[in-house]
């Protein structure tokens, strides 16, 4: 089978430090260093690369079950794996929501037999996304698929008891609470960010306020209950700053930012065209600033692609018609190494940290985030950093469309992905599958293609 | 000029060209025939997504009395109550072999995707979208203020801007495209434009738009005031916080009996009272108000025809005439 070959990555920098050679045998780093003898193994030769650990998505929208027409398990883990990823976190918003064992096993079954990446399925926090009840978050923890992140992604748990009783309450198996901020009331019928943009497109306002109100709320929430909270997609200044004090007060809170927040600006809805349509949404230059920053210091603690695949037809319309999302798997790091590398604000040890380390210690995932040393699982991805390329959707392994980075040119590429030992992507194509071998794939599992 | 989608990325030298022309159009109305060959054989398209008959019959008078085939689609009980899309739509009146779609829009920036897509290739014209824009009652105001201020100083019309003429806009700012795409043609006019409402119906932003801002209706009065124009209250604002009730704004931001009577003790005899239209009589105008002198209501609908026939004649004519030529030849 392909994942007993052995690999002998020869020259790459390691975290872009000096070139090394890696070994791989058996799904595991068996060396590291210089001159390594090939003896037998397939070598790739990685002069010019940048060999980072392969990196893990806290905010995937798989749509499977019940969106197929927008994507699957199988297209967008194979869309991950091209962008370099090892591990995803499947959302919950699916139809049926992910908020039983049953489907949360049910995604973690279609991942482990599409075999491009580990699929990590996020439990929702309330039965049917609906804010009215607890779902059986044990029952998920519990499950084969080691549930550990809870989120109503797409809704905020805004009910503040409610709130506070699931902090508490994942408390139990090391779970955590990952709140999409946004107070309802505040954005009801909201189109775009609340700003000067806005006030000339006639688009109803999104404020900031909305998001840094329930953000304000739920690090008090988790230091009064003494819990571990996530805050998906932070888009404001205000949220950066909301965070960075709480985390002087040393509450326990870990955020992310999305690419797109990254790069782009409200400026773009200009064009009415939906597919800058997002939630949250874009805001200003001073809030993708902010990003910038509190991501190189720390504040904000991982990049979440919030990959939001939906099909052509809920973008081909009127922008209040649209749905809200964007792809972003496929961008993600050549979008990261653009805002925050060519910048100077980070370096690749530092995108290892923020797009592999750091997610992978808040969905506790223990075989991923590794670093690149000998006795390591062998999640590693290749970058070649010189490169360069224009984004054309239409090419890209997801089936969405709607890449907001369509037609520009972005630096970076994956050249290889090696997922538990195994090339899921070589020379920067879509290779094979991993293939396990302890557990036959579940039946009716099969690739969508 | 391919498309006439907004007031805020309109010309000084287009928008002054547009009231021109409608200065020539508007002698066709007073003609005991009042038609034009101009646009014989080409295909308006009426596209209403919302309801307005008076902004629909306007455009429709207009096309017909440049002699264009006028087809009114009504997104109610069409297609589109069945769930058509507005991709479908537009392709489906292009396959027609419209020339011009005249669309109104509940939902902001549609006539920006029918323009910028390639769903169909027809000259698009914002019959109001949303709370975006409502460029052709933002031309018909300026032409009925043009004419007032032209007669004030003698001077001809035709070619003039607003040039130091005090405007005031009062009331839902926040939600009203009439207001935003008089701020924007009116600024390229050379007015000078304050925005009287309540804190609660202004955009967030508005301060970086090039207007005065105002909560004071009398103030605003007493500092003198060459127009004013009143906006209308939609009913579903009523009952959303916006203002606590509806005899408190009528009191601090609607144009009273009151307020009326100022006009007259500010010795500001010259200043005309405008509303879009529809009025709520006793709300955000008076009966006195909408019926004096001052009014310029029936004529801001009058020359709505006139400004209209301008945008279709201009967009679809082509730059190949003079309108002058093409006037003379209907004689």
């Amino acid at each position: 089978m392909a994942e007993e070959t052995t690999y002998l990555i020869r020259g790459a920098a390691i975290l872009g430090g000096d070139a090394e050679d890696l070994l791989i045998r058996d799904g595991v780093i068996t060396a590291r260093g210089t001159g390594i003898a090939a003896d037998g193994a397939t070598v790739i030769d990685a002069a010019g690369l940048v060999a980072l650990p392969g990196m893990v998505d806290v905010h995937t929208h798989l749509r499977e079950p019940g969106r197929e027409d927008a994507e699957t398990v199988e297209t967008g883990t194979r869309a991950a794996a091209l962008g370099g990823f090892t591990a995803v976190h499947a959302m919950a918003n699916s139809t049926p929501v992910a908020d039983t064992a049953g489907v949360v096993e049910q995604v973690y079954s279609l991942g482990k037999a599409a075999g491009w990446v580990d699929v990590r399925p996020v439990g929702a926090v309330t039965v049917g996304l609906a804010g009215e009840q607890l779902a059986e978050l044990g029952a998920m923890a519990d499950s084969r698929a080691r549930v550990r992140m809870f989120s109503d992604d797409g809704i905020c748990v805004h009910d503040p008891v409610l709130m506070r009783r699931a902090l508490e309450y994942v408390k139990a198996f090391d779970g955590v609470v990952a709140q999409h901020a946004q107070e309802p009331r505040l954005t009801a019928g909201a189109q775009m960010n609340e700003g000067q943009v806005s006030a000339v497109l006639g688009l109803t306002g999104w404020p900031a306020v909305a998001e840094e109100s329930i953000i304000a709320r739920d690090v008090l929430l988790a230091q009064h209950v003494g819990s571990r909270l996530h805050v998906c997609h932070v888009s404001t200044a205000g949220s950066v700053e909301i965070i960075r004090w709480a985390k002087s007060r040393g509450i326990n809170v870990t955020a992310e930012v999305t690419p797109h927040h990254l790069l782009l600006t409200d400026d773009l809805v200009r064009s009415y065209d939906p597919v800058y349509k997002v939630n949250p949404p874009l805001r200003t230059n001073d809030d993708v600033q902010a990003l910038r920053a509190g991501l190189a210091d720390g504040t904000i603690d991982v990049v979440g692609t919030d990959h939001a695949p939906h099909p052509s037809e809920h973008k081909e319309c009127e922008w209040a018609q649209a749905a809200m999302g964007m792809t972003g798997l496929e961008t993600a790091l050549s979008v990261v190494q653009h805002a925050m590398i060519e910048t100077g604000l980070m370096t690749w040890a530092d995108f290892a940290r923020v797009t592999s380390t750091a997610p992978a210690g808040i969905g506790r995932l223990t075989d991923q985030g590794r670093p690149l040393e000998k006795g390591e699982p062998a999640n590693i991805v290749l970058v070649d950093p010189a490169a360069r390329w224009t984004v054309d959707p239409s090419a890209m392994a997801t089936m969405g469309r709607n890449s907001p980075f369509r037609g520009m040119e972005l630096p970076g590429k994956v050249v290889a992905t090696f997922f538990k030992g195994h090339p899921t992507v070589l020379d920067g194509k879509l290779n094979t599958p991993y293939r396990y071998r302890s557990e036959a794939p579940v039946a009716g599992a099969a690739g969508a293609n | 000029m391919k498309h006439l989608l907004s007031t805020e990325n309109l010309s000084l030298a287009n928008a002054v060209r547009i009231l021109d022309t409608a200065e020539e159009m508007s002698s066709v109305g007073e003609r005991e025939v009042k038609k034009l060959p101009a646009l014989r054989g080409r295909t308006v398209v009426n596209l209403f997504f919302e309801d307005s008959t008076r902004t629909r019959i306007s455009f429709e008078a207009a096309a017909k009395r440049l002699s264009a085939d006028v087809i009114n689609f009504a997104a109610k009980g069409s297609s589109v109550s069945k769930g058509e899309s507005l991709k479908d739509t537009a392709q489906t009146l292009s396959a027609m072999g419209a020339d011009a779609v005249v669309i109104r829009h509940w939902a902001s920036g549609a006539p920006h995707r029918l323009a910028a897509t390639d769903w169909i290739d027809a000259a698009v014209i914002n019959a109001g979208d949303g709370t975006h824009e409502h460029p052709t009652q933002a031309l018909l105001d300026a032409f009925t203020m043009r004419r007032h201020w032209t007669k004030l100083s003698g001077l001809p019309s035709t070619g003039a801007d607003l040039q130091g003429m005090r405007v005031a806009i009062a009331g839902d700012v926040l939600h009203s495209r009439v207001a935003r795409s008089n701020v924007w043609l009116l600024r390229t006019l050379g007015a000078d434009v304050t925005l009287v409402a309540p804190p609660t119906l202004l955009p967030i932003g508005v301060e970086h738009w090039p207007c005065s801002i105002s909560y004071d209706m009398d103030e605003t009065l007493e500092k003198g005031v060459d127009a004013v124009m009143m906006l209308r209250v939609q009913g579903e604002r009523m009952n959303a916080s916006f203002f606590p009730s509806t005899r408190e704004y009528s009191r601090r931001w609607g144009f009273d009996d009151n307020r009326l009577r100022a006009l007259d003790r500010l010795g500001l005899k010259d200043t005309i009272i405008m509303h879009p239209g529809p009025m709520n009589r006793g709300l955000e105008i008076s009966a006195a108000a909408a019926d004096s002198p001052r009014s310029t209501v029936l004529a801001q609908v009058k020359n709505g025809v006139s400004i209209r026939m301008a945008a279709l004649y201009l967009l679809l004519s082509g730059d190949t005439r003079e309108p002058a030529a093409t006037l003379k030849e209907s004689n």
